[in-house]
């Protein structure tokens, strides 16, 4: 007789050979016939361990980590996550289902994810959003591949001032299909050279605030020269920011990208990214638009409104080598805590958490320029500041009283970012460490 | 069952003006007045409104913790709640990726790798890819690389007509031209017109074994070396893991390079489309092409290394999914080795006993003959659709109504009218047995009273939805403000 044994997890472990009893099926081994067996060693416990003993066991090992404050730029950022996200997000009805599939009975995923694309347009000023992609580097290729398919144009312009790791995943979003980069240099306010835009290329992708936090004054301009060349103009928007600056759409800005994380996510070692996306009323990129969208329909027998999957012939499970991107599970769950966010901060908070971060943030660089700091680019910057400091010195003068330092752009350069979450005693402590570590 | 149904306002229909949600400090701030916005059209809600928005809307969503989820290579299995505790804890939630003392996620993120690799007869993983379609690319991109590294011109990747949909886009993306093979009558990779494919343009060949038929690929060794002697490699789609885990490793019948669902085979929750995880494991000779950094162990500290050689680069910011990784882990432990087995069984148990049933049912033919399956089955009404017009989509919603969740319909594209059950090992007997019930009754209704199918679903939240309407360019409503224009 096969050992057979029960497991919490599979309910039919002690039937299963009655189970093929009744369907005369002889055995489980007759069911793996068709496979050679071929010894192997899996390394787990025999066992199965108890529900106790796992928590025990992981959480003693995560204790390892070390929880500290943060004082880094460039993201992931430590912003404040409202308490009723994680209470709606893990509710099972959310967390346990999936792709909306069979949409009579999935409304509530739908309405959600309408509600949170229609909140991302509000806040970009944007007509179209759609339902997630990974994060914001997989995000910038995409809308760089979005726009070769517009325009049939192969050259891709970025800031040079985003970070190599992000340079590398656009490179390997557009390279393979034969586009390529071509990098416009920083100007002392961190925002790009403008003059390498050209009339060969697809796109013109810039970011406000910029990587250096500083930001971009001169949307309006950036999109008259790209559409004079032929060109999408592309944004990468900070969602915050929004709360008191003037958004993309208002530019006229053909497509908008963005890192959700801000918007109520913790920022799990990078581990919980959200990419947004959205583009104007204007068939001829919605069509183009990679990944999910969510439409408003109504019930055939026009009585109810409803919430469906919309225009998935873009996508790879009916047009496969031909899709507009071969993404399929995005970050739904993600996307929903966004729109919880936006929901529960609202007009006002979304309003006030801007103002506060950019209060913060110039605090913090006048505190820093007092003690004799120089800030590393000119220009308004909201968030995220790059100092001109010795970077290893600072920083383990700021790990050694528990806080995450510079994100460092060189050796004497080093980038900071405040929040709403940083209290007038937290940025001036860490201004003094900041400072003793450098006299 | 009657699914809920609230008339649920969208929230922008919901709240007051100036009601807030958080107390949030309102400070004084100065900005040049041609950068400061005017205008920010946001909802205006109390707490209370927004928890009970949300609440509503979730009731008006079916998920595994309602019922059974049978969508065929989505593994939809039961998410233990052990995992999202640990998921959820600030030693995961709070970390920087640019921080020191992150000994404990490293470990756990080395471990998993170790047991991974152990699974599935590779050497090394990168968790990186953030779903198993950026898996996908990842390995293409691997691919890719690999042969311009050789010096070798090769532009092509083999797919069977059977695969996901992801399969052909992923190597698209990484600017391969797509060569489709046909499925023979045993619902396998058809070897004849495998080998006329190949020649030396052939960069590699997709497979996901078992296939989407849920039929185990016996050939994949062979199939593995044709692809090795013509210069090619072999990537394994690990959708569907779960019908072989704990009894076959794709390492031992060739493959060089794997994807892996940790949100299907190892229990992470879906969340509503996302987030997953792909990891992609190699072999030894492609470790220096993955992408950076991998975590590595020196004896005393675990840490993450960037100096590979060959890396294609990076395919995500940072490291991956963590807080997926956590609750795959912590899967991993309370299976054991032999719970993993025992999930195989249980799943591929619980396929064959569904399929053996409802083969007897009217109007339902199990297309590529009656081998045994693995961890799902692709069933046909085809000659139902024929005789009483009730197809694969009105079959789908008949089980709604029912209390059920419909299967995956229409996929894969070689079989008509399919539906495409996957009961994993979570499942049941009493549920399966439930939907063998329904299919007979619909069956039978089908074959008498076709309308009451074609109506279906009326217990739902709302009755059967216009696609049409949704995507007609005059009605089309993508958003709130879509919404207002047209109003």
């Amino acid at each position: 007789m096969e050992k057979i044994f029960s497991h919490p997890y599979i309910p039919n472990a002690n039937i299963l050979n009655e189970m093929l009893k009744e369907v005369e099926i002889n055995s489980i081994d007759e069911l793996f016939s068709d496979i050679e067996r071929r010894e192997f060693e899996i390394l787990l416990n025999d066992e199965p361990m108890d529900e106790l003993s796992v928590y025990r066991e992981v959480k003693s090992m995560l204790s390892k980590n070390k929880i500290m404050k943060c004082f880094m730029g460039g993201g992931p950022w430590f912003h404040f996550v409202p308490s009723i996200i994680k209470h709606i997000i893990t509710r099972g009805e959310f967390l346990t289902s999936y792709t909306p599939y069979q949409p009579e009975i999935s409304q509530g995923v739908l309405q959600a994810l309408f509600e949170f694309q229609s909140m991302i347009c509000e806040l970009y000023n944007m007509d179209v959003a759609n339902a997630s992609l990974y994060d914001l580097p997989t995000a910038i290729g995409e809308a760089a591949l979005l726009a070769y398919r517009v325009t049939g144009r192969s050259e891709f312009l970025i800031p040079s001032s985003i970070p190599n790791d992000r340079k590398s995943i656009i490179r390997n979003y557009i390279e393979p299909i034969g586009m390529k980069i071509i990098e416009m240099p920083f100007l002392e306010d961190g925002c790009p050279n403008l003059e390498l835009i050209n009339n060969r290329a697809a796109g013109v992708y810039v970011e406000t605030p910029t990587f250096f936090g500083t930001v971009e004054t001169r949307l309006k301009e950036i999109v008259e020269i790209a559409h004079d060349m032929g060109a999408l103009a592309i944004v990468g928007a900070d969602p915050l920011a929004m709360g008191i600056f003037k958004p993309p759409g208002d530019y006229g800005v053909d497509i908008v990208v963005g890192d959700g994380q801000p918007l109520g996510i913790p920022p799990a070692m990078g581990g919980n990214s959200l990419g947004l996306m959205a583009c104007k009323n204007d068939l001829k990129i919605i069509r183009q638009m990679p990944g999910r969208i969510v439409g408003l329909t109504i019930t055939k027998d026009r009585r109810n409104r409803g919430f469906v999957l919309a225009l998935s012939t873009r996508e790879q499970h009916i047009r496969r080598e031909k899709a507009t991107s071969n993404i399929c599970t995005n970050e739904a769950l993600l996307a929903i805590a966004a729109a919880i966010y936006m929901a529960v901060m609202g007009r006002e908070g979304i309003r006030r958490v801007a103002k506060k971060i950019l209060h913060n943030t110039q605090y913090a660089i006048k505190r820093l320029e007092e003690m004799g700091v120089e800030r590393a680019f000119k220009g308004i910057h909201f968030r995220d500041f790059a100092v001109k400091i010795d970077v290893k010195k600072v920083n383990m003068a700021l790990e050694k009283r528990g806080i995450i330092g510079a994100r460092e752009i060189s050796r004497n350069i080093g980038l900071f970012a405040v929040t709403e979450v940083h209290t007038k005693e937290d940025i001036d402590e860490f201004v003094e460490i900041v400072g003793g570590a450098l006299k | 069952m009657k699914q809920a149904f609230f008339s649920e306002p969208l929230i922008f229909e919901l709240g007051g003006r100036g009601r807030i949600g958080e107390l949030i400090e309102d400070v004084k701030v100065e900005i040049p007045k041609e950068l400061m916005r005017e205008e920010l059209n946001l909802p205006e809600l109390s707490q209370i409104e927004v928890v009970r928005h949300f609440t509503r809307l979730s009731q008006m969503n079916w998920g595994v913790d309602l019922g059974p989820y049978p969508l065929g290579s989505c593994t939809m299995k039961y998410n233990p709640r052990i995992n999202e505790d640990l998921a959820w804890l600030d030693e995961v939630q709070w970390l920087h990726p640019l921080q020191n003392e992150v000994q404990g996620i490293l470990e756990l993120m080395y471990k998993l790798e170790k047991i991974l690799a152990s699974i599935t007869g590779m050497d090394r993983f990168t968790f990186q890819p953030a779903a198993g379609a950026s898996g996908e690319l990842t390995g293409c991109l691997i691919i890719r690389k690999y042969h311009k590294d050789r010096g070798e011109n090769r532009d092509e990747i083999i797919v069977p007509d059977s695969a996901h949909g992801t399969n052909p886009a992923s190597a698209a993306m990484a600017g391969f031209k797509i060569i489709e093979v046909r499925t023979n009558e045993e619902g396998q990779i058809d070897i004849e017109e495998l080998k006329s494919a190949v020649g030396n343009r052939t960069a590699g060949l997709m497979m996901t074994n078992p296939n989407t038929l849920g039929i185990f690929e016996k050939q994949a060794k062979e199939i593995s070396e044709i692809i090795h002697d013509a210069g090619g490699l072999m990537y394994y789609d690990g959708a569907n893991l779960q019908g072989i885990i704990g009894f076959a490793r794709p390492g031992d019948f060739g493959f060089d390079i794997v994807h892996l669902n940790l949100h299907k085979t190892f229990s992470t929750p879906h969340g509503g489309g996302g987030p997953g995880s792909g990891p992609v494991g190699v072999k030894k000779f492609l470790e220096e092409y993955l992408p950076i950094p991998i975590v590595d162990f020196n004896g005393e500290k675990y840490y993450l290394k960037w100096d590979l050689k060959k890396t294609i680069g990076k395919i995500k910011d940072w490291y991956g999914n963590i807080p997926v990784l956590v609750r795959a882990y912590a899967y991993l432990l309370s299976m054991g080795k032999e719970g993993l087995k025992l999930s195989c069984k249980a799943a591929v148990v619980n396929t064959n006993y569904f399929m053996k049933k409802v083969s007897k049912i009217k109007g339902i033919t199990i297309p590529f003959g009656n081998s045994y399956r693995k961890h799902e089955v692709v069933i046909s009404v085809e000659n139902m659709a024929k005789e009483t017009g009730v197809t694969a989509m009105d079959v789908a919603k008949a089980l709604l109504d029912r209390g059920l969740h419909a299967p995956t319909i229409y996929f894969p594209l070689i079989v008509k009218e399919a539906l495409m059950f996957e009961f994993t090992d979570t499942e049941t007997k009493e549920n399966i047995d439930k939907y063998i019930e329904a299919l007979k009754e619909i069956s039978e209704l089908a074959y008498s009273n076709p309308e009451l199918i074609k109506n279906a679903p009326i217990n739902t939240s709302v009755s059967r939805l216009d696609e049409v309407y949704a995507n007609h360019p005059k009605t089309m409503c993508l958003s709130y403000r879509m919404l207002k224009y047209k109003q």
